[in-house]
């Protein structure tokens, strides 16, 4: 549905995105993560067709943005960050004005805005002026204007920035929905909203795509991730210390206790061998009738890799400069 | 024009009206503007004192008074999408910017023809009291109109320019007194004998010395095609601007 190639801007001297390629597809969505300042908005804007590219080639639903900018927007809902409206009108009067713009007219247009004020909740307030909304509600009535037109593609910059704990849970939940049919790209520097809701997470630092994959294989590249935490009694723990290390699928132990019958630590498989570790400690402790009293592969935190790859690339740039 | 691009600019002329008419802004324009036009006429023009019957003394001062009106209709038209971010909106909708341009345009012209409108007392008034030729009346409408339109466009250049409505107002107040103050006779003389001929010149770009021949009741092409290059000019400036500032 939406495809990105070699995308770059610039803004005089500076580039605010750098050679970005990627790709979304219908029932996919595509979480993009980075620090502020990294070039999220910047390419959302270029996708939508608001910025135009200094160089590359998006085509969104098969119509090039640049080339065919009417036929690219209409498959489009966007909901830009910080939620723009027009504070004069009411709620049904902003999004009666957007779906004529987006073509609607007559019933097919009523159906369509008591349709988007359904799914953000907005029917309690359609007759108040965009301007008397709190922050919650104006939020939603962009949302709301995105969703309109039913759009094949829905580009989203920081859909739950200023929502409470309950709508953000909401919007998540309704962007995971919605993504079944849809290609969603939505923005945020909330990790744990990229496990809840996206298929595929993209981060972004310095204007360049740094890691590209599922919520699980980022995590998987996190320290530490893969290693094996355990704790096991009844068999002596030098004993248990020296067996374990000697097994093939382990590389190295970290011990945090030792006692006489309990040995508590940490095992680093080899890579990719984890589950084979595990498998391995099990069945040793059984061997010898000790108790196993944990085991868990430890999972990586998306937090770690995103501090660990988006910090290293800011330090890096920052001690260029 | 198909239908498709009249429709678009039909929905955001619509929405630009219900913005105008949702806060007072335009109904407080519209009365001050009714207040003035009427209150020099009848005060400084001594619209009752001239023998012939005629609105002379009415279409002297408009172009003065729009000097501020437009000004004060259109420095919003622009300023507000900048302020609001909501042009991230409006430039993302499958229209072309010209529709925006157009609608705004047109929106703005709708309370200029009101304001002009609404002065039909005066007709009224003149039509009863003597025997006025109407048909100079209503050319000076259309260039009063004219005029007003003018300044609109050129406001809404400024108003493309800056998010701050102040500023956009400000700016196109002084534009819009030099495109009356070229054509005044005192100023063109004091340019001619500064570097002859010039005077003259700038004249010829002032909306005064082609509104003038209009209110004598003379509808040429010519002065006509002034204003029109004028605005077309300044609405294509704007979608210039509004391109440049997205890059």
């Amino acid at each position: 549905m939406i495809t990105v190639e070699n995308l770059s801007k610039h803004f005089g001297p500076k580039v605010a995105v750098d050679n970005i390629s990627f790709e979304v597809k219908k029932g996919e969505v595509l979480g993009f993560l980075g620090p502020n300042g990294a070039g999220k908005s910047t390419t959302m804007r270029m996708v939508t067709g608001y910025l135009p590219p200094t160089e590359g080639k998006i085509s969104v639903g098969g119509a090039d943005v640049v080339d065919s900018p009417i036929a690219a927007k209409a498959k489009i809902g966007y909901l830009p960050e910080n939620a723009p409206l027009y504070t004069e009108l009411t709620v049904q009067g902003f999004l009666n004005f957007i779906g004529e713009l987006r073509g609607l007219s007559g019933a097919e247009l009523d159906k369509a805005v008591n349709r988007s004020m359904d799914l953000c909740h907005l029917q309690g307030v359609r007759h108040q002026s965009v301007d008397t909304l709190s922050k919650g509600f104006r939020h939603r009535t962009c949302f709301a204007q995105a969703l309109i037109h039913d759009p094949e593609v829905l580009i989203m910059d920081e859909p739950t920035d200023g929502l409470d704990p309950n709508q953000k849970h909401e919007v998540r939940g309704l962007i995971r929905r919605m993504g079944e049919e849809k290609a969603i790209i939505f923005s945020t520097h909330i990790l744990e909203e990229v496990e809840a809701a996206c298929s595929r997470a993209i981060i972004i630092s310095g204007g360049s795509v740094v890691a590209n994959g599922t919520p699980d294989q980022l995590k998987s590249k996190a320290k530490g991730s893969g290693s094996i935490r355990f704790q096991l009694a009844g068999i002596p723990a030098t004993t248990a210390k020296s067996d374990l290390e000697a097994l093939n699928s382990i590389g190295s132990l970290s011990v945090d206790r030792e006692e006489e019958n309990t040995l508590r630590g940490v095992a680093f498989p080899n890579s990719g061998q984890s589950a084979r570790a595990s498998e391995e400690i099990f069945n040793y402790v059984s061997s010898k009738n000790g108790l196993l009293q944990e085991l868990a592969v430890v999972e990586g935190r998306l937090d770690d890799v995103f501090r660990e790859i988006t910090s290293s690339d800011t330090e890096a740039s920052s001690s260029a400069a | 024009m198909n239908s498709s691009t009249c429709r678009h600019i039909w929905t955001i002329t619509k929405k630009e009206l219900r913005s105008y008419f949702s806060t007072p802004l335009a109904w407080v324009l519209i009365v001050v503007f009714l207040l003035l036009s009427q209150g020099f006429a009848f005060l400084f023009g001594g619209l009752l004192e001239y023998q012939n019957a005629s609105l002379a003394a009415f279409f002297l001062y408009v172009p003065w008074i729009f000097m501020v009106f437009a000004p004060a209709v259109g420095m919003r038209l622009w300023s507000e999408e900048h302020r609001l971010g909501t042009m991230e909106l409006l430039m993302t909708m499958p229209i072309s910017p010209w529709h925006a341009i157009m609608g705004k345009f047109l929106a703005a012209a709708v309370i200029v023809f009101v304001s002009l409108f609404l002065t039909f007392p005066v007709l009224i008034t003149i039509n009863w009291l003597g025997d006025p030729d109407n048909g100079i009346a209503f050319a000076g409408y259309i260039g009063a109109f004219l005029v007003g339109i003018t300044f609109l466009a050129v406001t809404g250049v400024i108003s493309a320019l800056t998010r701050s409505m102040v500023v956009s107002f400000i700016v196109a107040l002084f534009l819009c007194l030099g495109m009356i103050m070229s054509g005044w006779p005192i100023v063109v003389a004091s340019i001619d004998g500064w570097i002859p001929g010039l005077g003259q010149k700038l004249a010829q770009l002032s909306v005064l010395t082609h509104y003038n021949e209009l209110t004598k009741g003379i509808l040429v092409s010519s002065d006509i095609l002034f204003f029109a290059s004028v605005i077309g000019f300044c609405l294509y400036l704007t979608a210039v601007i509004l391109k440049t500032k997205r890059a």
